[in-house]
């Protein structure tokens, strides 16, 4: 875990993020509108800084925001095939699946990046997130090509965890 | 601003499609973690397509909307992560129709238990 983060520096993000979150929700420039926003968000950061960020300011580097526009876009593809899948082999009448459970093990050490990777994997081609054990992934398989950690690692999560490991690691 | 309109009326339209898939898929599917699966991604699409459509019709809501499909896309996948693991734990086992593929959590699960046995 990255322990060399500033008190002020996790505060500081969290605070900016709960102001831009407040910003779209209100959607409007009135002075009074922003000051009520600049104060409560100060106030729920005052609690919550030590459970919301463990990076700090550094998650908003130019590399790391490049990057995660990248994830976003590999994510969008596959959530859009993931969907396609699914509705094909339900209108199939066959209904062709060959369900399991299967394993792989991730290099993923920060546990956030963790918890980003299980809902990619859930949200795209007929795979679901069972359970996380350390760094083993438990993942229900709709249709199993092969149930060896490679094959696994290379079918579900090479894609994902690629760009996050350059991200959180 | 009809193309906004229509762009709009178009993600509404794929949206409730890709719903009634996922309440087919519900229907047909025949165990708990498949029918989970998709209920979750039909319904994660379809609910993000349809407010996507919603927003390009009112463009004064779409920041909005766009923290809002953060949200869904943060609370959907651990919703029905946290069923699965739920059920996996009260014994409710997965359909599998080649019993060689099996179920690597079962027997992860399985041997957790006998080592913490075995440290008592």
């Amino acid at each position: 875990m990255e322990t060399g983060v500033s008190k002020f520096n996790k505060f500081f993000y969290t605070w900016l993020m709960l102001f831009v979150v407040w910003l779209g929700f209100t959607t409007s420039f009135v002075p009074s509108e922003i000051i009520t926003g600049v104060f409560l968000s100060f106030t729920i950061a005052v609690f919550s800084y030590k459970s919301f960020t463990q990076a700090g300011l550094k998650s908003l580097s130019p590399q790391r925001l490049v990057l995660m526009v990248k994830y976003f876009f590999v994510f969008v593809r596959a959530l859009v095939k993931a969907n396609l899948d699914v509705a094909k082999i339900v209108i199939n009448p066959k209904l062709p699946i060959n369900p399991g459970i299967v394993e792989f093990e991730s290099k993923l050490t920060s546990s956030f990046a963790r918890m980003i990777l299980a809902n990619s994997i859930t949200l795209t081609p007929g795979t679901l997130t069972v359970d996380i054990i350390d760094n083993k992934f438990f993942i229900h398989w709709l249709y199993v090509t092969g149930t060896d950690q490679e094959t696994v690692y290379k079918e579900i999560a090479k894609q994902f965890e690629d760009i996050l490991v350059k991200i959180y690691n | 601003m009809q193309i906004l309109n229509y762009t709009g009326y178009f993600f509404i339209s794929v949206g409730a499609v890709f719903l009634f898939l996922g309440g087919l898929g519900i229907l047909r599917m025949p165990d708990l973690y498949t029918r989970l699966q998709a209920g979750t991604k039909a319904s994660t699409l379809g609910a993000m397509s349809t407010i996507l459509g919603v927003g390009l019709l009112q463009p004064e809501w779409l920041l909005k909307i766009i923290i809002i499909i953060v949200f869904i896309a943060i609370a959907n996948p651990l919703s029905s992560h946290a069923l699965a693991r739920g059920s996996h734990k009260a014994r409710q086992l997965p359909y599998l129709k080649d019993e060689k593929i099996g179920d690597a959590y079962e027997s992860e699960t399985e041997n957790s238990e006998k080592n913490k046995e075995e440290d008592k």
